[in-house]
């Protein structure tokens, strides 16, 4: 957490309520903020208790003052947690390194829970990446998914285990889909809990997604603005013919009226025109070019009076 | 678990209504807890007499997002509740700006 070594318990939880403000996974953007959050979560763990800080600073001698503290990698994408937050109540969610300091004394009672005792299963939950297409489509991915099982001694353990899911056509960003059943074993006689997938989108070379909207940019030549003209255009769907009116210009937002995500209702897509200009790497093209300023006598700054 | 199997859900926000034993059972939180949402208007009941409530798809991900502001960063509810409506803000700002910035 960038401390000094001889921080104060006052110290510590200031630091880690900075960081945890800042990486926490519902507030951040930054694309390692899951695992940055988990690392600064696990070193409070530490540093908050004095008993864990002393066993911590005996093991580990050769740390030096400032030296971060670091989770194995790899433990921040497809991991499911539990409905305990992104902390996870009694260590589910730390690392290995975590647990062989700390060990997991929070689950070995599990195992001793009788053949009478029924409850349902806990309801996991996971973040999913696809592609847009997929949402316009459906489309069947295998998901892999880490998540902590509890072994026939009662101990937590990583288990990696993969999915076939069917993304419903039509899903949009940040929906999630509930898998029935495929969550934790109930006790005795309790359900199975379920899985509960939520849906975001890869980033997309060409478009942005708002709901079931795209938008997306078109590059077009002067006179395919200025004249009016059919051009192609790209839909998730294949090409599509898009007629431009005389007088365009760019910035222009055209409106492809249900050609967005299907739904109800289907969403749309924005065009956006940008006009580019043809490179002037002939003497042809110098020679129109030069024609155009001559003739047209255009000033495009005209509106700001210079 | 034959890997041959293809699972099916369905869309939470549009398909799907919970009792408040769901919502719980999903948030890992207890169905008080879940009220003191309600009556903190962070989620909205569907029906009259508290023995009949159900709530809407949306309200899952806003019970989970509370539940994890409230254990992780110790937020009280009322705090969790106005961060929720700024995330939700923000995030559509965020996306606002991709799309100017294509």
């Amino acid at each position: 957490m960038g401390l000094a070594r001889d921080a104060s318990q006052d110290d510590i939880k200031r630091a880690h309520r900075k960081l945890a403000r800042k990486y926490h996974p519902d507030v951040s953007k930054e694309p390692d903020a899951e695992a940055k959050f988990k690392e600064a979560s696990e070193a409070y763990e530490v540093l908050k208790d004095p008993e864990k800080r002393a066993a911590y600073d005996r093991i580990d001698p050769n740390l030096k003052a400032g030296q971060e503290f670091h989770p194995p990698p790899n433990w921040d994408s497809g991991f499911e947690f539990r409905g305990g937050g992104f902390t996870g109540a009694g260590g589910s969610g730390f690392s290995d390194f975590f647990e062989e300091l700390f060990g997991q004394q929070g689950f070995r009672g599990h195992a001793t829970y009788g053949a009478q005792f029924n409850a349902p299963g806990q309801d996991h939950h996971a973040k999913v990446l696809v592609d847009l297409e997929d949402a316009f489509h459906g489309a069947t991915r295998s998901i892999n998914l880490q998540s902590p099982e509890l072994d026939e001694q009662g101990q937590m353990r990583i288990t990696q285990h993969t999915l076939n899911v069917k993304i419903p056509k039509g899903i949009k960003e940040g929906q999630q889909i509930r898998l029935k059943g495929q969550g934790t074993p109930g006790m005795g006689q309790g359900m199975k809990g379920d899985l509960y997938l939520e849906i975001h989108f890869n980033p997309h070379s060409i478009y942005r997604v708002e709901g079931r909207d795209l938008h997306m940019q078109l590059p077009v030549a002067p006179w395919e603005v200025a004249l009016g003209a059919t051009v192609k255009t790209l839909t998730p769907d294949g090409t599509l013919d898009l007629k431009i009116p005389a007088g365009a210009n760019s910035g222009s937002k055209l409106r492809l009226k249900g050609r967005g995500i299907p739904g109800k209702p289907t969403g749309d897509i924005y065009v956006t025109l940008s006009v580019v200009a043809p490179p002037a790497n002939s003497e042809q093209a110098k020679a129109l070019y030069k024609e155009m300023a001559s003739t047209l006598a255009f000033n495009p700054r005209a509106k700001m009076g210079v | 678990m034959s890997k041959q199997t293809v699972l099916t859900g369905i869309i939470v926000e549009e398909n799907s209504i919970f009792t408040l034993a769901e919502l719980s059972r999903a948030s890992g939180k207890p169905a008080e807890w879940i009220l003191t949402l309600v009556e903190e208007g962070i989620i909205e009941p569907v029906g009259d007499d508290q023995s009949h409530w159900q709530f809407r798809g949306h309200c899952l991900r806003r019970v989970c997002i509370v539940q994890r502001l409230e254990s992780d960063l110790g937020l009280n509810l009322a705090g969790a509740a106005l961060a929720l409506e700024l995330l939700e803000e923000v995030e559509a700002l965020r996306n606002r700006i991709a799309i100017l910035e294509q």
